[in-house]
């Protein structure tokens, strides 16, 4: 392990779970241009790549921008230096995840939590389930109760569970960040 | 009975350091054949010369193995030495213990050993060399420029100010290239045309320039000092030599629609057209393509001479008796030169609009490259230089400026910087603020690259006296929504997101190679890289030769560049062509193929391999004149003595003096 | 299975986007598709997976293709355009990373070796043909004008979904043409519309929404295409939040490609779910196919002079 490896251990980690090459990124800014969620961001998406390259890891984890990213990959799209911003996002929020940083945009993790419970519980998605769940947990109990009588006829009551359950809650148990 | 002489050079550390040369001496002494083996510091110092000299004379060897770096480096250099102590030079050889040996290896001994072996394999080969004498063939001094850009330009007046005559070949109808569709010139803000026509002039009107314009090299053939070159001379269906410009043809003609390539299709030309008003020469051709008449005797397959369809243009000529525009000029016409040296001209071309998906693929009007600003904003343009946007003409109040559209731009595939959009668009800049006082210009950049003489001064004038608004950040999208282009930027300075309603906006697109340079490349058998550049000799020492002799390379077709580089490196292939004609003959390298008559099978195998079209076939007669058989021969003056035939020989009839089989065989069994 | 094409609902055709699932079932075998349901499928992850969990994110989907695999089939159809990504972005990232498919064929107890070809609802439309498309319609539209609305997830990243072209995509534009509607050219066809932020961030997708109406009306589009639940939901379910946040008064019909296509065939609005939308899609139904009214009588003009000078 080279000196510069362990002096930039975030840097590296990032790099080695996204596949990017962060020194490629020479700042031009074209994905914070194009990026349609960077207006209510508190580090552009070029910043980011600017503190990984500066190892600056707080920074980046427990900014909103990473729960503010909406995976539109446009970003990834447009990089002149092909460096992968999209999936750089991804492995930012397992990282800070798994470290518990999630106080600068709860909801959006509550909202993905609910999700991936009731995958877990049945294999699929229980839609009635998840908007009940992440209500409670987020307080916002008044949220489009005017959409609910369409919507209702649409959802279903009760969750259906599929015959490959306890298959899907081993990949879960496997999945699990150690 | 052989007597080699053997020098061991230390190259100072670079050999020395890691190979033992007492000990690689010592072992040459002990080789069959040699008589004489030292080791020295430097071999190719006066000193280490004079010591090959001295051995050749005292110990009257016939043959002299140099052991020290790459023949590249010094072959020159000891052959000379040789042949100036009396032995012919070609029983000199080098063993190289530097690049294949002292250089990639650490172990001492190992390496020694190695030295060992190689000096053993030279001493093989020299001990079987033959004397030879060098090939002289005669120089044509007469050169050839391909291109009639300022580049070409330039190099045809200095070859023919320098008293030999140039043929210059330009596939448009006029001279001039890109610089004559420029607006004005960085840093000086020079009126491109003035400065470029006077130029034009002189080389139409120069003595020893003979200037083939809507033509193209179709064929080269030959080597340095004896090239061979077939030229297309596209048919224009006017007559140049009574053609006096009066223009009379070009008004009448119906056809009035067809984008101007000139104007880069802001604005319209006729079938028969001049490129430009300033045109060198002045005399229309007419486009095929798009003429009435023509385009209705192809359809109806009859010559255009005998459709009598329009017109107008042969009504029109006021020439007498005989009109200048004439039908029945509709064919291509070939001429071919003989020239000794050739210079590769030929420019550069923009990455097409359709390359930018973000940008709207060259769809929307509004959205212009680099050249086509150049000729709005141009006397001369489609719009006698107001400010109109293509779409409505209206003045833009709000231009954006997007450099590096392309460039260092791996995902589209061109890493490299284009050099000179950085100061074009601040010219752009200024050339609008000087036009529409109320206007706001933005440029979006990534680095401003402003590295020449008054370069920086010239871009913080356009910023600080000219209030162009510099914004450090690449555009990621542009669309239309109604009149108005959005431009969705980033201030990466200040962080914070930037969206711009513009009137116009210009992109700064990469300067890419010519798309026919790859062809013609091949045809001259001159290198190129990815990106369809050609290759000089070497980047630092030598810009505008290339690997092959007697081709030389100015301008951008070489790599993106600016008018003074350009003009420099015109007038430096210039000199070097200078330099070539200065003598008579040239010598040839005489390491080249021979066959022998006697079992060649006339199969043609190495008439098929040889890439210089340096063997041919021929009959060998009796007294009376019949037919006794067909053998293959080489062309001395073409061959390059690359071996391919050699080794491609089914009978084993050919090869290569200097490397023959038995100096091969004596090489691999000396290891 | 003969001409079958695995067929991979996932969870939203179940439930907010069940007219998505209603139409396209609708309208598969008058276009001869024959649909096979995978069975037992479970859930994509979606977004959620990938935000938390890479590994989660490759696992649950590779389920989905070892499934379709077992079950023989060539090609598998993924209506909705977030699960075809997952499942094409999983296809791609284990066969570039051999050590990875290993852990994850552990992980889901299946083979999976990636036989199984992902195609979005558009690619499968194309393979149809536009002119068969054309022939088994029993109406045509009279021009209405369209925005075709792609999203991101149909065409980004451009090196792995290899679909349409990335910047100015115009497979679905092609089949509305073929129908008859009148597709307009507008600049954020494949501008996000907010994804999953439905729920944790209205006021993101309100933003991102709006400026995708704003686009589309001015340039003269009466109603979206579209073939991503999300994005029908974004623009359909939050159409009248976009107007309260902002005082608009947008009022444009969000249909699903099949939806179009259905009317096309002959199917009615009922059959087809368009009494499920929340901004009223039925009356949609009714304009496209009426007779526009005769062009306006525009005065003779005087010949126009030639634009440029020589």
């Amino acid at each position: 392990m080279s000196a510069t490896k362990t002096r930039n251990g975030f840097k590296s980690s990032i790099e080695a779970k996204s596949g990017a090459k962060y020194s490629a990124c020479y700042q031009c800014g074209k994905c914070s241009a194009g990026c349609p969620a960077a207006y209510g961001m508190d580090l552009l998406p070029h910043q980011v790549m600017r503190q990984i390259q500066l190892n600056h890891k707080d920074k980046v984890l427990n900014s909103r921008t990473i729960w503010m990213c909406a995976s539109c990959e446009t970003c990834t799209t447009r990089c002149p230096k092909e460096v992968d911003i999209a999936k750089t996002m991804d492995a930012l929020r397992e990282m800070a995840y798994a470290e518990g940083r999630i106080s600068a945009q709860p909801d959006t993790v509550i909202f993905s939590e609910e999700f991936l419970n009731w995958v877990r519980r049945t294999g699929r998605q229980f839609e009635s389930g998840l908007v009940g769940l992440y209500k409670l947990r987020t307080w916002h109990f008044f949220q489009d109760l005017d959409a609910a009588p369409k919507m209702m006829r649409k959802l279903k009551i009760f969750p259906r569970r599929i015959k490959g359950q306890a298959a899907v809650a081993r990949i879960f148990e496997k999945c699990k960040a150690k | 009975m052989a007597r080699v002489g053997v020098f061991i050079c230390h190259c100072g550390e670079n050999i020395g350091r890691t190979v033992d040369c007492a000990a690689v001496a010592e072992a040459a002494r002990k080789i069959r054949g040699v008589v004489h083996a030292v080791d020295y510091k430097y071999m190719c110092s006066s000193p280490g010369q004079n010591m090959i000299r001295d051995a050749i004379r005292q110990h009257k060897l016939t043959g002299v193995v140099v052991a020290a770096c790459s023949p590249r480096m010094h072959e020159p250099t000891f052959r000379r030495a040789t042949a100036e102590a009396g032995l012919n030079p070609f029983l000199c050889e080098m063993a190289n213990i530097r690049e294949h040996c002292s250089w990639v290896h650490e172990d001492r001994a190992a390496a020694t050993r190695k030295a060992i072996d190689l000096v053993g394999v030279m001493v093989e080969k020299v001990k079987r060399n033959q004397p030879l004498l060098p090939i002289r063939v005669p120089v044509t001094r007469r050169a050839l420029v391909i291109g009639g850009g300022i580049a070409g330009i330039q190099a045809a007046l200095d070859i023919a100010n320098g008293g030999h005559e140039v043929i210059l070949v330009e596939r448009d109808a006029s001279i001039g290239g890109h610089m004559a569709q420029l607006s004005e010139t960085f840093p000086t803000l020079d009126c491109s045309q003035c400065i470029l026509t006077p130029r034009m002039v002189e080389v139409a009107q120069h003595p020893r320039i003979k200037l083939y314009v809507y033509s193209e090299v179709e064929a080269v053939s030959g080597f340095i000092g004896n090239f061979e070159v077939k030229i297309r001379r596209k048919a224009t269906s006017v007559d140049s030599s009574i053609c006096t410009g009066c223009g009379a043809c070009q008004a009448a003609c119906p056809m009035a629609k067809i984008p101007s390539e000139f104007n880069r299709n802001l604005g319209p030309r006729k079938a028969i057209y001049s490129p430009f008003p300033q045109a060198v020469p002045n005399k229309p051709v007419v486009d095929q393509e798009n003429c009435l008449r023509y385009k209705t005797a192809k359809k109806k397959g009859t010559k255009a001479a005998e459709t009598k369809v329009c017109g107008k243009c042969l009504e029109a000529c006021p020439i007498a008796p005989k009109k200048a525009v004439d039908f029945s000029l509709c064919e291509d016409t070939f001429v071919t030169e003989k020239v000794g040296a050739i210079v590769v001209c030929t420019g550069f071309d923009l990455l097409p609009m359709n390359q930018f998906g973000e940008y709207g693929y060259g769809k929307y009007p509004d959205v212009i490259d680099g050249l086509q600003f150049e000729r709005l904003a141009s006397a001369s343009g489609p719009t006698q230089g107001a400010m109109k946007r293509p779409s409505d003409g209206k003045e833009p109040k709000e231009i954006v400026f997007i450099q590096c559209a392309g460039s260092r731009d791996n995902a589209k595939g061109i890493p490299y910087c284009s050099k000179i959009c950085c100061m074009y668009t601040a010219k752009h800049t200024m050339l609008y603020k000087h036009k529409v006082h109320d206007g706001r210009a933005t440029v979006f950049y990534m680095d401003v690259r402003a590295a020449g003489k008054n370069y920086d001064e010239f871009w913080r004038r356009a910023v600080e006296v000219d209030e162009a608004n510099y914004i450090r950040g690449r555009v990621s999208k542009v669309y239309q929504r109604g009149d108005k282009l959005i431009v969705k930027g980033v201030d990466t300075l200040s962080g914070e997101l930037v969206e711009i309603n513009a009137d116009l906006v210009v992109l700064a697109t990469a300067m890419v190679a010519q798309p026919k340079t790859e062809h013609l490349a091949q045809r001259l058998s001159i290198g190129y890289d990815a990106h369809k550049f050609l290759s000089e000799a070497h980047p630092k020492l030598r810009p505008v030769e290339t690997n092959t002799a007697g081709v030389f390379l100015a301008g951008a077709c070489q790599a993106p560049k600016d008018i003074p580089d350009t003009v420099a490196q015109a007038s430096g292939a210039a000199s070097k062509i200078q330099g070539l004609f200065s003598s008579q003959e040239l010598e040839r390298d005489p390491t080249i193929a021979h066959v022998n008559e006697t079992t060649c099978a006339a199969c043609w195998y190495c008439v098929d391999v040889c890439p210089y079209q340096a063997t041919q076939k021929k009959e060998i007669k009796d007294r009376q004149g019949k037919l006794v058989k067909m053998v293959a021969t080489v062309n001395e003056g073409v061959c390059q003595g690359c071996g391919l035939c050699a080794a491609t020989c089914r009978s084993k009839s050919i090869e290569l003096d200097g490397f023959k089989d038995e100096q091969i065989c004596a090489e691999i069994m000396a290891l | 299975m003969g001409n079958a094409i695995g067929f991979f609902p996932g969870c939203s055709l179940e439930g907010t986007a069940a007219e998505y699932r209603l139409s396209f079932e609708a309208i598969a075998p008058k276009l001869g598709l024959q649909l096979e349901e995978i069975e037992d499928w479970n859930c994509c992850g979606a977004t959620a997976a990938h935000n938390l969990n890479h590994k989660l994110a490759v696992a649950l989907p590779a389920r989905i293709l070892a499934l379709a695999e077992k079950a023989g089939y060539q090609s598998v159809v993924a209506p909705c355009a977030a699960c075809s990504h997952r499942l094409i972005v999983t296809r791609h990232e284990l066969a570039e990373n051999p050590e990875l498919r290993k852990e994850i064929e552990d992980i889901i107890e299946m083979p999976c070796r990636g036989t199984v070809q992902v195609k979005n609802i558009l690619q499968v439309l194309l393979e149809v043909g536009i002119d068969k498309i054309a022939a088994a319609c029993t109406r045509k539209m009279t021009g209405i004008k369209v925005a075709c609305y792609y999203g991101c997830l149909l065409v980004r990243p451009p090196k792995i979904m290899q679909f349409d072209d990335a910047e100015a995509p115009q497979s679905m534009d092609k089949i509305l043409a073929a129908l008859g509607a009148k597709p307009v050219e507008w600049g954020l066809k494949t501008e996000c519309c907010g994804g999953g932020f439905s729920m944790s961030r209205t006021d993101l997708v309100c933003k991102m929404t709006r400026d995708l109406l704003e686009d589309a009306s001015a340039a003269g589009a009466a109603a979206f295409a579209v073939a991503c639940p999300m994005c029908q939901s974004n623009l359909d379910l939050r159409q009248h939040n976009v107007n309260a946040a902002y005082g608009t008064a947008y009022r444009m019909p969000v249909l699903y490609i099949t939806q179009w296509l259905g009317l096309c065939l002959g199917l009615s609005a009922k059959e087809l779910g368009l009494d499920q939308h929340f901004v009223n899609a039925a009356e949609v139904a009714e304009k496209a196919f009426a007779t526009p009214p005769a062009p306006a009588r525009k005065p003779a003009q005087a010949p126009v002079a030639a634009g440029n000078k020589e």
